[in-house]
């Protein structure tokens, strides 16, 4: 029972993510192999594919229509090579949930969103109502597609052994429906959000840009950690709407998250309730935060993190 | 330009809900319900389009039980003009719910359908780009700012890594972000003036589609929850704790 793995990529580097999702591929069990669609100078991504263990063939389609992932003409990929496989996943990225609902709706079939475990085959878990309940769901289409929640996968290692590169180039077209116009991406050396093992983030609390700035960095350089984001935090200008966690924005779950002037919103709590270590900051000492944290400190932010910081 | 708003009636977000005890789903019996949230947000845009002159109809719709009619009346509160409801009883998937949106399309003939980006009960986030990829239409999802031509329009989008902005080619579907506006709250006469406006009842059969759930719910669960821990005094307890106690820095 082959699986169609679609890769997360920029066109330069393959992203974790990626091999989250994998991770997922491999407990649904068969052959699997890898679809990297993207612009012309896609090998370095393509071997980086082709590394990855347990990856039977990399198929790579290379065409100016798909360098932006525009989801009219990589759906239409994805259906083209859809054949063999009774398995399409991808990872639930921005481009993931943007591109395979459509893939669904053309091989009239339910996309399953958001799959954070394997029961077998045909029945998987997945979160609903902001991850307060979840939901064991069985299949009856005959090809599943679905995307991978990729904070409840590990990364798999590398493989031994190298898979085939198999050029794919004739699958690609331009539906001539959308156009890129431009990428307006956040500057950030630091690690991604899906990747940190600490995050720092913030809310409403910060007050502005300047001082989420001013006392959200040095505390997470000093930690080598991401920053992360309430909405509140991000709809007032504080922080860039990438940073957002929570039901609507990134799922996370780093081995410590510390949530800073952050009151704990059940639309909060289902991006991060899943972190190994919770520290809440807050000077509500009724703040909803405090009932899913570790350790939490009733105190002011401003007074706690540059404190922390010296102690590190 | 006829603009075609699809919103949902759920669980208000404000809601916490409770798997039931025997794991056969949510229990829903006397919760508040609302409309879904980024469907204000969808409602709010194509209001502004009106209001700017771009749009000079509004079509609310919403498939589900009788009581959807008072989520299309709260989007003719805040400014559509007529509403359809697709009488459903139980659950609908996104699948069959874009199939009969597919069929209103063909019925009403929209410029433009702005949609949520995601129901917060299923939290499915495929609606839209299934019935993107039904009609054939281009497709802007995670909208934060929408910039309507006469027969393209400028989407800005929110992906992982900031912004994304794309022409679309109309007709066209745009799914509705956090970000794209901040939904009125419909006043007082509003809401009576809402009451007289159109409210048209159909079936999915008028439109050719048999309800039938692809995924079988074979149980819902209680996720783990999490135990509150302790309260520290000092920052330093604090920075000991992280150190020794748990290993995390
Ligand atoms: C459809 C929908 C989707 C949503 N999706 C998301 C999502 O993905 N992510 C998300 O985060 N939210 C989301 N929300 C919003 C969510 O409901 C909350 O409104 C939001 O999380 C609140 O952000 P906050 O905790 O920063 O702000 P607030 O709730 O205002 O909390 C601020 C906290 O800071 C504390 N505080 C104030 N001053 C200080 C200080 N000096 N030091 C320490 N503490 C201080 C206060 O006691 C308070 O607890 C969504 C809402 C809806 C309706
Ligand atoms: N039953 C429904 N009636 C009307 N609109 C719906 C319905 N279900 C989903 N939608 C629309 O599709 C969007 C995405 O829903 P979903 O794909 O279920 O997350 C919602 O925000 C609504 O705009």
């Amino acid at each position: 029972m082959p699986i169609l793995l679609f890769a997360e990529h920029d066109n330069t580097a393959l992203s974790d993510q990626t091999a989250k999702a994998l991770t997922a591929a491999l407990k649904i069990g068969g052959d699997i192999d890898i679809l990297v669609a993207g612009n012309n100078d896609l090998d370095g991504v393509a071997q980086a594919s082709a590394k990855l263990s347990g990856i039977r063939t990399v198929l790579v389609a290379k065409s100016d229509a798909l360098e932006n992932q525009l989801a009219e003409n990589a759906a239409e990929l994805i259906v083209s090579l859809s054949g063999e496989y009774d398995t399409i996943l991808a990872p639930a990225t921005a481009n993931g949930k943007n591109i395979m609902p459509r893939v669904a709706a053309l091989l009239d079939v339910m996309q399953i969103s958001e799959v954070m475990d394997v029961v077998d085959a045909d029945t998987f878990k997945r979160p609903i109502y902001a991850g307060n309940a979840v939901e064991v769901v069985q299949t009856t289409d005959a090809t599943k597609v679905m995307t991978i929640r990729t904070s409840s996968f590990a990364a798999t290692e590398d493989g031994t052994s190298t898979a085939e590169i198999k050029n794919v180039d004739d699958h690609a077209s331009d539906a001539g429906k959308s156009s890129f116009v431009e990428n307006i991406l956040s500057q950030n050396d630091r690690p991604e959000l899906g990747s940190a093992k600490i995050i720092v983030s913030g809310g409403r609390a910060l007050g502005s840009e300047e001082k989420f700035k001013a006392v959200m960095t040095p505390l997470a350089d000093k930690l080598g950690a991401a920053v992360g984001a309430s909405r509140a935090a991000v709809d007032a200008g504080y922080a860039p709407n990438d940073l957002q966690v929570g039901q609507t924005g990134k799922v996370v779950a780093p081995d410590l998250y510390i949530a800073c002037g952050i009151s704990g919103a059940i639309q909060h709590l289902a991006g991060m309730k899943d972190s190994k270590i919770i520290v809440a900051i807050n000077t509500d000492e009724d703040a909803p935060i405090f009932q899913v944290a570790d350790y939490g400190i009733v105190a002011d932010l401003f007074d706690v993190l540059p404190e922390l910081e010296g102690q590190l | 330009m006829k603009v075609l708003v699809p919103v949902k009636r759920v669980v208000d977000y404000n809601v916490k809900i409770r798997v039931k005890a025997d794991g056969t789903g949510v229990d829903l019996a006397n919760v508040k319900m609302s409309m879904n949230p980024f469907d204000e947000i969808a409602v709010e845009e194509a209001v502004r389009l009106k209001e700017n002159g771009q749009a000079d109809e509004i079509v609310a719709v919403s498939i589900g039980p009788a009581q959807a009619q008072e989520t299309l009346r709260t989007a003719l509160a805040m400014g559509a003009d007529r509403a359809i409801l697709i009488t459903v009883d139980g659950v609908t998937e996104p699948l069959s719910v874009a199939k009969i949106l597919a069929g209103v399309v063909k019925d009403e003939e929209p410029g433009l359908v702005i949609l949520g980006k995601q129901a917060i009960d299923d939290d499915a986030n495929q609606t839209g780009q299934m019935l993107s990829a039904l009609l054939g239409w281009s497709q802007a999802t995670f909208a934060s700012k929408l910039e309507l031509g006469s027969d393209s329009a400028k989407v800005t989008r929110e992906v992982d890594g900031g912004l994304q902005a794309i022409n679309i080619s109309l007709p066209a579907i745009v799914t509705a972000d956090l970000r794209l506006n901040e939904p009125r709250y419909a006043s007082l006469p509003n809401i009576m003036k809402a009451k007289k406006k159109p409210l048209e009842t159909k079936t999915p059969d008028d439109f050719g589609v048999t309800i039938a759930s692809r995924l079988r719910v074979i149980r819902v669960e209680e996720p783990p929850v999490r135990q509150a821990g302790v309260k520290v005094a000092t920052v330093a307890e604090l920075a000991d704790k992280l150190k020794n106690e748990a290993g995390v820095i």
